[in-house]
């Protein structure tokens, strides 16, 4: 008998005990695929970029002029690049500071179920529904001072027109207006949702305390709903870090280069200009930067229990 | 892989009882054309077919971004095309460096070479090694609405150096009309104007002599004396209202609804800017051309009768059948040149062939290139996609007065050491 019980202990024994209920054959079966895809679509062409970002390579044949870390340094050091990061920061000043409070005000003001509420969250929603590019390009006919809206309102206002797109210091405040208004609904619908998830016997004790509506929104609404507020947070700058088909219908990163984002920063200068080993500089930069925001905001806002 | 399309083919037939004979293929990737070039081509094709039993003629289309951005790629796998379009210059080479390309100097009819210029066969030879033929020429001119000229009393005649085109701007300016329409959005239209100035600032070459390395390269005086030259024309604000901001296309179809005077652009344009205006655009006797401006004291001299332009053409890849290149000398011959030129396709570049234009701008373009000390090909082809992409910016950023012309012929430089 104690002989019996040792023996299950020994690691055969385990393993045969796993494989008969089940464990390992289904980590078996189901892992591999997942695994095989991610690692193949995903770890492969990122170690590859590694790889390509030590080269100076124009994408023909195989790399073969290593460049050490000169990619990085010539990134490091280019002004457009800086513009770039600059812009992407403004992206994510301007989603938190301006996009998510009007996202909530409006969510706070439409949230109940009524038929009305309805129709406006559906008119504030379709700008999300909206293909980047379409909507870039309709941006573009509305700032277009020649024929566009912008011309129509300076006829009939009788100044001269302007043409914001054109303009070096301006035409990045187009493009963020254009990213507010595109993405607004998006961070609103999920404010409703979990709006629409606070009990509601809660806001009527606080009403019959004595609460005012503003004092409801701050002392209980908005406490109740913190979760959905870090989690669209989170990807508000994780979408910052990605903005790409807005601009390029837009401005096409310009005039002269002052609307880039980062990834249109890869684009323009690593694939258009067939910098390949660049570009993939770039990409790594960028992954960098996206891996560590993750986990940071994971580490210090997403902990157990809050989202 | 062409050989086990044969095989099969060949098995096929002998499955068939011989009823069919093995196929050569002979892939043709070419930028997008309107319905009437493609159906030019499809002509060739048929012709040539008929004559050569058993070969397949395709040709197949990308848009032209894309086309670029897709080339490297396409290269690279099985699905190479045989002959694909080519603007020459560096990326030429780098295609022949990384051993895409084919020498086809043996592979021509006899005398097939004599048919065609010596300087538009350079165009498709690296270090004297030819790899493709050249297809048709064009030129940068600077286009003129006598309209509105006339209207500002601007004699288009007497603007022979730059120092009178910049008083024909003025005297635009003055009399409430606006000098200049350009694409500044696109920025390569901006980069005719730099590529002229320094064609005409250092002579015909310049730019070769920069990328050799020679003196200061691309930082040497007339490229910063190009520089100063085109910022003293954006310094009197020349170009339409928010011209950052309008493309290519919208400045075209601008320029034929009367926006302004002049419009430093390609022969190409004859046709799409009409077709692109509001209201026809502008006819025949309301148009003129003239060559770019020359420089009055140049830091070289000998860049006067130099044009700028492109000599587009095709490559042929290195694993394309002889037949391929037998295809691409029919499809250029004399014959079909004459035919695209009276059909007003494009300018042919074989010899002799260009008096079969009956278009009077068309005529007027072949003979400045052909009257032409060189040739300049668009820079921003020249010199590859990444350094002549910072051409570009570099004259769009020198138009809005953002950089000095010391930084910008540093920032070229700068791409050229590192390309």
């Amino acid at each position: 008998m104690a002989t019996a019980e040792t023996r299950r202990l020994t690691a055969p024994d385990r393993l045969r005990r796993s494989l008969s209920n089940g464990r390992v054959s289904a980590a078996l079966i189901l892992l591999p695929p997942a695994l095989i895809l991610f690692t193949l679509f995903v770890m492969l062409p990122l170690g590859e970029s590694v790889w390509y970002s030590f080269f100076s390579w124009n994408g023909y044949g195989t790399p073969t002029d290593y460049v050490g870390l000169e990619n990085y340094q010539r990134i490091a050091g280019h002004s457009v690049f800086h513009t770039a990061v600059g812009n992407t920061l403004k992206i994510v000043a301007i989603s938190i500071l301006l996009q998510m409070p009007l996202a909530l005000l409006l969510a706070l003001l439409i949230y109940r179920k009524t038929p009305t509420n309805a129709v406006f969250r559906l008119i504030f929603f379709v700008p999300y529904i909206l293909a980047e590019v379409a909507a870039g390009l309709i941006w573009s006919f509305v700032f277009d001072g020649n024929y566009g809206v912008t011309a129509s309102i300076a006829q009939s206002l009788g100044t001269e027109s302007f043409f914001i797109l054109a303009d070096r210091d301006w035409a990045f405040v187009a493009v963020m207006t254009v990213i507010v208004w595109k993405y607004f609904g998006f961070h609103m619908m999920i404010y409703i949702a979990a709006l629409q998830s606070v009990p509601e016997d809660l806001i009527e004790a606080a009403r019959i305390e004595g609460a005012k509506r503003r004092q409801i929104v701050r002392y209980v609404q908005i406490p109740h709903i913190k979760p959905a507020i870090i989690v669209s947070a989170f990807f508000a700058i994780i979408g910052a870090l990605q903005v790409f088909d807005i601009i390029i219908p837009l401005t096409n990163g310009g005039p002269s280069n002052q609307t880039h984002t980062i990834v249109t920063y890869l684009y323009t200068f690593g694939l258009t200009r067939l910098n390949i080993g660049f570009g993939s500089a770039v990409g790594v930069i960028l992954f960098i930067a996206a891996i560590t925001v993750a986990v940071f905001y994971q580490r210090f806002f997403m902990q157990r229990g809050q989202a | 892989m062409r050989h086990s399309v044969a095989t099969l083919a060949l098995l096929a037939g002998t499955a068939l009882a011989g009823t069919a004979a093995a196929q050569t293929e002979i892939s043709i990737l070419r930028v997008a054309v309107n319905d009437e070039q493609e159906q030019y081509y499809e002509e060739i094709a048929q012709a040539f077919e008929a004559e050569h039993e058993g070969v397949d003629v395709n040709f197949e289309y990308i848009a032209n971004e894309a086309y670029k951005s897709k080339l490297p790629t396409l290269l690279q796998s099985d699905a190479r095309p045989d002959v694909f379009y080519s603007w020459g210059g560096e990326t030429l080479r780098q295609q022949s460096e990384a051993g895409f390309l084919k020498d086809i100097s043996d592979l021509l009819p006899d005398g097939f070479r004599e048919t065609m210029p010596e300087a538009a066969l350079n165009a498709y030879s690296v270090d004297g090694t030819l790899y493709g033929l050249p297809l048709y020429a064009t030129e940068v001119v600077l286009w003129v609405n006598t309209n509105l000229t006339e209207e500002a009393g601007v004699d288009v005649d007497a603007i022979e150096t730059w120092e009178d085109f910049l008083g024909a701007v003025q005297t635009l300016k003055d009399a409430g009309v606006t000098p200049i329409v350009a694409g500044g959005q696109d920025k390569w239209p901006l980069h005719f104007y730099w590529s002229y100035l320094a064609l005409r600032e250092g002579g015909p070459d310049v730019v070769t002599q920069a990328m050799g390395g020679e003196g200061d390269g691309f930082e040497a005086e007339a490229f910063i004396e190009a520089g100063r030259e085109f910022q003293k024309l954006t310094e009197m604000e020349p170009f339409q209202d928010g011209f950052m901001g309008t493309t290519y296309e919208t400045s075209s179809g601008m320029f034929a609804d009367g926006a302004g005077a002049f419009y430093l652009m390609g022969d190409w344009d004859y046709l799409p800017m009409r077709e692109r205006s509001t209201d026809g655009g502008l006819s025949d006797e309301e148009l003129r051309i003239i060559s770019f401006p020359t420089i009055a004291d140049p830091v070289t001299e000998g860049g006067d009768g130099a044009t700028l332009g492109g000599i587009n053409g095709w490559a042929v890849s290195s694993t394309a059948e002889p037949e391929a290149v037998e295809f691409l000398a029919f499809m250029l011959n004399e014959e079909n040149q004459r035919q695209a030129a009276s059909q007003e396709i494009f300018i042919p570049v074989a010899k002799g062939t260009s008096d079969a234009l009956q278009n009077p701008f068309y005529r007027q373009v072949a003979e400045h290139i052909e009257a032409s000390s060189y040739h300049q090909i668009f820079l921003d082809q020249f010199l590859g996609a990444s350094v002549g992409a910072t051409v570009n910016d570099v004259s769009a950023d020198l138009a809005q007065g953002a950089i000095t012309p010391e930084d910008g012929a540093a920032q070229v430089q700068e791409a050229w050491d590192f390309r």
